[in-house]
């Protein structure tokens, strides 16, 4: 009972923050506190900006295809991250062997990549994809093999004792046991998957939401630009809120 | 079941181990930590590579994974899965052998009726107290039915109450299934009440093998003695058999009433660790209690071994340093000690 009235207080205060920062955001345009050489909408006018970009269909184009990219490069990083993540935890000899290429790899961030990708793919809709995919692999990869050899060596002999495989070790107690490392692995990449997204689209792609705040850049329509920022924030929210969910559903009983 | 044997086993912490264990046999190794005693048991169970052979009855197992030894090992930490609810705990070796769902279940009924946990089958490991982990690892070791069971120091974390209950129950369960059983730990007071025999492992080595009593009184090495709870052994000069299965027993100038279940003895070991110290008269009711005057002291690790001199008799006592530090007595005082029936053994 306690620790519920904690929660509901807990998001209370949440809710209370951002609205007194929603409510500085309108007073200081309104009262002129601003000191900036543009036109900077209120946030009662972003709201309604949002209404009418999402009547007009241009915002719902955009995040449509960000979406789709960032779904297609994340799915295919996540689970190639998960998979290999897995054996390389699992087994020795793979981890020995992957180990210096995934160090070298790893530090090298996403956009980092964009150029050699610009002149081996071209620019079409698979260099984002791909952009994201490496955006997600490495640090997924990274932290699944710390979930996997985090995993009490007593707890594989117990199983090996008692008549198990290693196909039942890792799908029964191996892989359950690394999920809490796995999934931070997913959380934080999903918003980071969004972030490169916008990023590249804003350097070298001509669509999604990354585009359509350059192009309002050009315009000086510093409103669209905020509501791609505000939708931006709420994708990244979503995809990490819903990692958290499943995280909950698949350990929280145990873990 | 089976009968263990073990020949000129050789790994990075045991040197040339022979040793022999009857087939339904408990056998308990004492030995301190790092002695070898854990690697004993992975060895036997085939989780370390080691040189030489293991015989389970005659068969070499020394080619075998341990998924295929059949051998029921209970940890120190009990190694319950986490993400695996009691019941599934103790099913998981069932259901990797394919067993049919409904003599899975029979099977899991059947153990944790038998060890009193059926009221906690659909917990996690995380939410039970260390003996309910302790009885569902046990059920978990029994639900495959294994040959042999190695336990490794399953008692450690326990309070000492539930300790001595899950001992006595092991005890009875151990020689009712008639499972070959080796038990290993650090407890000499487990060796004495769980044993068909004991053996001491020291430095990678075993120092001796043989019988509790047998141990106690004709230890091989001093390090046998000092394992065994460095006992003091007096010959009986004269002993009168009372009521109540006790027996009153002269040694010297010194009487001391010792519980007795019938037989001819005539010699006496007081462990030294079980007897008690006090600065002042201790009111409790504890047999054996005497005024005695500290004659030496002598340090060694943790642990302090005090000659007490009562009545002419010279008798060994052990604490702790922490232990000895609080009792504030120095060399030439008087102290109060008592000796408890479990500190008394007969020959």
């Amino acid at each position: 009972m306690n620790s519920q009235k904690n929660l509901y207080m807990s998001r209370l205060r949440g809710v209370f923050s951002l609205l007194v920062f929603i409510g500085i955001w309108e007073c200081s345009v309104r009262f002129g506190w601003v000191p900036f050489k543009v036109y900077f909408p209120p946030f009662s006018q972003v709201a309604l900006d949002i209404k009418e970009m999402l009547f007009e269909n241009l915002l719902i184009q955009s995040y449509k295809s960000s979406l789709v990219r960032v779904l297609f490069g994340f799915i295919i990083g996540a689970t190639s991250g998960i998979a290999l993540g897995v054996w390389m935890g699992w087994s020795e000899k793979v981890y020995d062997f992957l180990k210096p290429i995934v160090s070298i790899l790893y530090p090298i961030p996403a956009l980092g990549w964009l150029p050699l990708l610009m002149l081996l793919i071209g620019i079409n809709e698979v260099l984002p994809v791909v952009i994201i995919f490496i955006c997600s692999f490495f640090p997924i990869v990274y932290n699944t093999v710390t979930g996997i050899q985090e995993v009490k060596k007593e707890y594989i002999n117990a199983a090996k004792l008692l008549g198990a495989g290693d196909f039942t070790i890792l799908r029964k107690i191996v892989i359950p046991q690394a999920l809490p490392y796995i999934f931070i692995g997913l959380k934080l990449e999903s918003g980071a998957a969004w972030r490169t997204v916008v990023a590249a689209e804003m350097i070298a792609i001509p669509t999604g939401i990354g585009a359509l705040m350059m192009r309002a850049e050009n315009l000086m329509r510093i409103d669209i630009i905020l509501v791609c920022l505000i939708v931006l924030s709420l994708m990244c929210l979503i995809f990490e809120g819903f990692f958290s969910y499943l995280e909950r559903k698949m350990t929280a009983k145990w873990n | 079941m089976a009968s263990i044997r073990l020949e000129n086993i050789t790994n990075y912490s045991c040197k040339c181990v022979n040793l022999e264990i009857k087939d339904g046999q408990m056998m308990v190794v004492v030995g301190q930590t790092g002695a070898g005693k854990t690697t004993l048991l992975n060895i036997i169970s085939g989780l370390v590579s080691y040189e030489g052979s293991v015989y389970f009855d005659e068969e070499c197992m020394d080619s075998i994974s341990p998924r295929y030894r059949d051998v029921g090992y209970l940890f120190q930490s009990f190694a319950l899965f986490p993400n695996l609810t009691v019941r599934e705990n103790i099913a998981f070796g069932l259901e990797v052998r394919h067993m049919r769902q409904e003599d899975i279940a029979k099977r899991v009924n059947e153990l944790t009726s038998m060890l009193a946990i059926e009221h906690i089958v659909d917990r996690y490991p995380k939410g039970l107290s260390g003996g309910e982990k302790q009885r569902v690892a046990f059920a978990r070791t029994l639900a495959p039915k294994p040959k042999i069971l190695l336990l490794d120091e399953p008692f450690s974390s326990l309070d000492p109450r539930t300790a001595s209950v899950l001992r006595s129950e092991i005890r009875s369960l151990q020689k009712r299934l008639h499972i070959t059983t080796i038990f290993v730990t650090h407890n000499q007071k487990e060796a004495f009440d769980l044993a068909d025999s004991v053996a001491v492992v020291d430095n990678g080595t075993i120092a001796q093998v043989g019988k509790p009593l047998e141990m106690l009184f004709y230890p091989k090495t001093p390090s046998v003695h000092y394992l065994l709870g460095s006992p003091t052994i007096l010959k009986c000069d004269e002993v009168v058999v009372l009521d109540f299965g006790l027996a009153k027993v002269l040694s010297g100038s010194l009487s001391l009433i010792v519980a007795h279940e019938g037989g001819f003895f005539n010699k006496l070991a007081i462990l030294s660790n079980e007897i008690r110290l006090s600065k002042y008269p201790i009111e409790s009711a504890i047999p054996n209690k005497f005024k005695a005057r500290v004659s030496d002291v002598k340090f060694q690790k943790t642990i302090a071994h005090i000659s007490l001199e009562i009545q002419g008799t010279t008798l060994m006592a052990e604490l702790s340093m922490v232990n000895w530090e609080q009792l504030r007595v120095d060399i030439e005082d008087e102290i109060f000690i008592a000796i408890p029936f479990s500190a008394i053994k007969i020959s």
